[in-house]
């Protein structure tokens, strides 16, 4: 009897652990809070069928312990019993399913006044571009990139010129602006983890993966590695800072664009040697522009 | 099917039919062998698939840029539908009780197989020499990976052939030998299909 | 003819298809060492699955006491900690779990449940042990390489597995690709045997819905083994070649300390998909002879049929279909296109029915059973419990969106423990008390199996339920250390430590059960033929242990399914599958021998 009690205790208990621990997510910084209901749907439909389940387990193992005068039934299958509970579990997955590829639609659909900014990660550090007064970011290939060139911007699209850099420095986002974070990566598979936001994607070098999100209250959130990449996975850590507009723009101000941080680079004066070099940026910059829209 | 009208049937019910025929309970009347050669089969096709379509991926989604193609691949290609040909024939005489023609069949089998596998690695020799390594592009890569593959997959072969042909040595009957013959000539076939689907790739890519 | 009334019993012949080709070992080197014996392959497959199991528990062991007490176990580097990471993970999933449940309980079991002398080619059989061990310590040799074992978690993610910055990217990585390609050769052999002996060696009127559930498992558990390591094959022959040769079939362009390596154009991506492709079959390679066991264990220890036998098969075989059509949800947040999440978040969760029928399907059992709480009895019991609660969370993490935050965090390393560590291990413990009488004719100690049974349980249960939680809070998995956060609360820190705590005291929990093993096989109390009165061909030998050819002069003949408990009618509470009918002594009757079975053991639903 003692598997009895132990059985109804772990039932009830892992309830009661459920309310009464410490240790549940952190207050929610983003519009991803359907992907919370999901999962508050799901913690009680599989709470109420886990506890049932156990529960009538226990009852089970209580009244049909073994008595050498006693005997068990002989009852092969019942189909009609099979298919009920066939058909509820359906239902149960259904009702999981519909919230959660909802929420997915929201997740896979960017809106159309979405903000493009770009995190770019390399082993063990985070940096960022903003894409600066004109809007839009330049494009850029890692083959550019080199101390003079961190983020490998293209010198011949103007678009680059303007854009906003940050280095091993906090980001900052505008509260309640949507915001579509392209990411990007120079060596190996990182993630882009803020708890806070819910949202996050890999880093994966070869291509520029994303995920968008809107900042629905302001404070300093850790940015953190979400996908092991070696030895210093655990140290890659950075910050983003949500602020109001007003304070949003006065932090914008006071940061450095690519052409005032590295004007050889920006105006091509240390690219254009060799021909080969000036075809090579030519032919990189048509296949970056592509590989930029094309999400495998 | 079978397979499904066995696996619907309720097990704790009386099947007079089942008890009173005592049927062979659904095995095939396959020798084990030839069982066991079809599930490997289904195993060496899934390697090659999943190589076909990692193939085809990077082919439409990586630099790409084609490799040469020696004529002596088709020369080699001749070599093995010969080999084929040649387990056939040894087959065939199993059926016939035909030990000679076993032994030859064999014979030129293993030998033309081992002329093949010769060539292949002349073929890489060449294609290294003129500088296309495995490192330099992702064509390159994928056809030292599927010919190695394949290759590989014959020496295997000819590790079976090899056991066939001391049986022969050491005075096996026909009757020995027919199982281990009809098995090496189904594998040599299956191998010979692998090799002109990826010849047929290559060339067309 | 038509009333089920078999006659001349006497000279029905045991098997309509050939023999298994019994081989006669002579001397001691080709009788204990080079055996083709399929019960010696299974003791030696065993045996080396639970000492390398020992080394995985050991450093996972390691791995919590950085955890748990990170400023105390300074002698822990972060590369040594990946180190452990890695190891542990692709010794407990490749190399204890498969290699135990399918060459360990398969090589043993299959050919006495099926009523064969031994598997169709005991040759083979024997070749793919050795390559197992060949491959088990080419995986131990990367301990002591330059640079030692790779650090790149088991799912051996390119592009860092073969970077620097990563540990063991120099030799490490190349000794673990080379064995996990013997493992797959070694394992294609025996898995040959293990699906051509059920199909083509089964005993005179063992039909496949005669099989019990443990064979069913085995069965579809090694068909789905043969048709999923290509993929893993595949994937890690094309990282070998990235490694050894500079090829770029998963090396995009990469910048590391300033230099562009010679990569370019390959797809990270295209490994995941294989690897996964492999990957997520595979721990239904571990699940599915675990759930057959189970519902053997249950059955006999209830004495009650397993119910819904027929649902239970195709379960069984439907699951192991869908199998190979989920992977991609070990990639949400990959960078994949993201238009699969929907695809492969709808076929997970319906995945989840079938795996969720045969859960109601054992409680369903164990109702109006007449249950033996024996200790093979209590650990199914506790499989259940854990098995669900894992299923459960899996829920969560196959609803694309929700697996979104939780991703990478310590929700999912609980999640894959209570349902590929937890659960199976519970059933490889019921699988060894529940058998060990018929390898040995002995039990294993009572007293200390209640022990072990008890701390395992709670020990693990308490483990890894408030490790969800830390998930939860939005702690990263693979971390060495959490160190500095604005969101992670002290109290996280105390978890860790009670954790670690409680891994131990379970750890210490296993060398006890190992002693038991061990002690018992010279004194453990005498069982006797057959001590829980099952009805499968396994315990219905001439002689316990199973001597070689396994049922002596003559193979058994069939005549019912493997559940015959407590059939009304019938005084015994259970019905042998090889008893013919005019033996089956019937209740209240006066010794008359009927030469049918009694009705109501056929009768309809």
């Amino acid at each position: 009897m003692v598997l009895v009690v132990v059985l109804v205790v772990l039932a009830v208990g892992s309830v009661v652990f459920h309310f009464w621990s410490p240790w549940w997510w952190t207050p929610i910084a983003s519009n991803w809070s359907n992907i919370d209901e999901a999962i508050i749907i799901t913690f009680w439909i599989t709470g109420v069928v886990y506890t049932a389940v156990i529960l009538f387990m226990a009852y089970c193992v209580y009244r049909y312990r073994y008595h050498p005068d006693k005997r068990a039934d002989y009852e092969p299958e019942n189909t009609k019993l099979e298919l009920w509970l066939c058909g509820l579990t359906t239902i149960g997955v259904v009702g999981l399913l519909t919230p959660g590829l909802l929420a997915w639609n929201d997740f896979v659909t960017v809106p159309e006044d979405a903000v493009e900014i770009e995190v770019l990660g390399k082993q063990w550090e985070w940096n960022y571009r903003l894409p600066g007064k004109d809007g839009k970011l330049g494009t850029t290939s890692i083959r550019l990139i080199n101390d003079d060139n961190p983020f490998g911007i293209n010198p011949k699209d103007p678009n680059g010129k303007d854009d906003v850099l940050i280095e091993g420095d906090d980001l900052h986002m505008p509260l309640g602006q949507n915001i579509k974070v392209l990411l990007r990566s120079t060596d190996v598979l990182h993630d882009f983890y803020v708890p806070e936001f819910r949202a996050k994607m890999d880093l994966v070098p070869g291509m520029v993966t994303f995920f968008w999100l809107r900042p629905t209250r302001t404070g300093t959130f850790d940015v953190l590695c979400a996908e092991l990449c070696g030895v210093g996975h655990h140290i890659m850590r950075s910050s983003v800072t949500v602020d109001e507009k007003p304070a949003y723009e006065k932090w914008l101000n006071e940061q450095e664009t690519f052409a005032a941080l590295y004007p050889k680079a920006a105006d091509g004066s240390q690219l254009a040697g060799t021909q080969e070099q000036a075809r090579d940026i030519t032919v990189i910059t048509a296949k970056e522009s592509e590989s930029k829209t094309a999400v495998r | 099917m079978g397979i499904f009208h066995e696996i619907t049937k309720k097990p704790w019910l009386a099947d007079p039919a089942e008890d009173e025929g005592y049927h062979n309970q659904g095995a095939s009347f396959l020798p084990n062998g030839k069982v066991g050669l079809r599930v490997f089969l289904c195993v060496v096709t899934v390697i090659f698939t999943l190589t076909l379509i990692a193939y085809a991926d990077r082919m439409f989604f990586a630099t790409w840029s084609p490799m040469p193609e020696p004529w002596i691949l088709w020369v080699n290609t001749a070599l093995l539908i010969a080999s084929s040909v040649a387990m056939q024939w040894a087959s065939n005489s199993a059926g016939r009780d035909n030990l000679g023609g076993v032994r030859d069949g064999l014979l030129f089998g293993g030998v033309l197989t081992f002329a093949f596998l010769t060539g292949q690695l002349y073929v890489w020799q060449q294609l290294v020499d003129l500088g296309y390594y495995a490192s330099l592009n992702t064509a390159n890569a994928f056809f030292y990976l599927l010919t190695a593959l394949h290759g590989l997959h014959l020496l295997g072969g000819l590790i079976a052939w090899g056991r066939s042909m001391l049986r022969l040595r050491r005075g096996g009957s026909v009757a020995d030998l027919r199982l281990s013959v009809e098995l090496c000539t189904t594998y040599w076939h299956y191998l010979l299909l692998i090799w002109l689907i990826l010849f047929g790739l290559l060339l067309m890519s | 003819m038509s009333n089920g009334v078999l006659d001349e019993t006497q000279v029905i012949p045991p098997a309509e298809v050939e023999e298994v080709d019994l081989y006669h070992a002579k001397s001691f080197i080709t009788k204990w060492v080079f055996s083709q014996d399929a019960k010696i392959i299974a003791i030696q497959y065993s045996t080396t699955a639970i000492l390398i199991g020992l080394v995985g528990l050991v450093l996972s062991w390691m791995m919590r006491l950085q955890l748990g007490f990170p400023d105390t176990f300074s002698f822990i580097s972060p590369e040594d900690y990946y180190q452990f990471v890695t190891m542990h993970g692709m010794i407990m999933v490749i190399y204890l779990l498969t290699a135990l449940f399918l060459g360990g309980f398969g090589n043993y079991l299959i050919p006495l449940m099926v009523g064969a002398r031994d598997m169709v080619f005991p040759y083979l059989n024997m070749i793919s042990y050795w390559v197992y061990l060949l491959a088990v310590i080419i995986l131990t040799a990367s301990f002591f390489v330059p640079g030692g074992a790779s650090g790149a978690g088991w799912t051996l993610y390119p592009p860092q597995a073969i970077l620097e910055g990563t540990p063991g990217s120099q030799w490490g990585i190349i000794l673990m690709l080379v064995s996990l390609v013997f493992f797959i050769i070694g394992f294609t052999m025996g898995g040959l045997n293990y699906v051509v002996t059920v199909l083509q060696a089964r005993a005179r009127g063992m039909t496949l819905m005669r099989l019990p559930l443990t064979v069913w498992g085995i069965f579809t558990a090694t068909i789905l083994a043969l048709l999923a390591f290509p993929a893993l094959f595949v994937g890690g022959v094309m990282m070998l070649l990235d490694r050894v040769l500079g090829t770029s079939f998963f090396m995009p362009e990469i910048i590391q300390a300033g230099e562009l390596l010679g990569h370019d154009s390959g797809s990270p991506l295209l490994f995941q998909h294989l690897f996964w492709f492999f990957g997520h079959p595979e721990v239904y390679i571990v699940a599915l002879p675990a759930f057959g066991v189970v519902s053997d264990i249950i059955s006999t220890h209830a004495r009650k049929n397993i119910f819904g036998y027929r649902m239970m098969v195709w379960a069984i075989v439907s699951i192991a279909g869908l199998s190979f059509v989920v992977w991609a949800h070990h990639m949400y947040v990959s960078g994949m296109n993201p238009y699969f999440g929907f695809f492969f978040a709808t076929t997970t969760l319906i995945i989840a029915v079938p795996t969720a029928l045969k859960l109601y399907n054992w409680v369903l059992t164990l109702w109006k059973g007449n249950i033996h709480l024996s200790i093979p009895m209590l650990f199914c019991i506790a499989f259940i419990l854990v098995f669900l609660n894992g299923g459960i969370t899996g829920l969560f993490l196959g609803n694309v969106a929700v697996d979104i935050p939780l991703s990478d965090t310590m929700f999912v390393v609980a999640h894959f423990h209570m349902v590929m560590g937890i659960a199976p291990v519970l059933v490889i413990f019921a699988a060894i008390y529940h058998w060990f009488p018929l390898m040995t004719g002995r039990f294993l100690h009572e007293g200390w199996g209640l022990f072990h049974f008890w701390i395992t349980f709670l020990g693990s249960y308490l483990i890894y339920f408030p490790m969800h939680y830390l998930g939860f809070v939005g702690v990263p998995r693979r971390y060495y250390e959490i160190g500095e956060t604005s969101f992670i609360p002290p109290s996280a820190a105390t978890l860790n430590e009670f954790i670690t705590i409680m891994v131990l005291i379970v750890g210490f929990a296993q060398v006890v059960f190992i002693l038991n093993i061990l002690i018992s096989i010279f004194k453990g109390k005498p069982s006797g033929e057959n001590p829980w009165d099952a009805t499968t061909l396994e315990w219905q030998t001439e002689t316990t242990p199973p001597g070689h050819g396994n049922f002596g002069d003559e193979l058994p003949v069939v005549y019912r399914w493997a559940y015959a408990y407590s059939v009304p009618g019938v005084e015994a509470d259970f019905v042998p599958q090889n008893l013919p009918p005019d033996q089956i002594k019937r209740s209240g009757s006066s010794g008359e021998a009927v030469a049918e079975d009694p009705p109501e053991l056929h009768k309809p639903e």
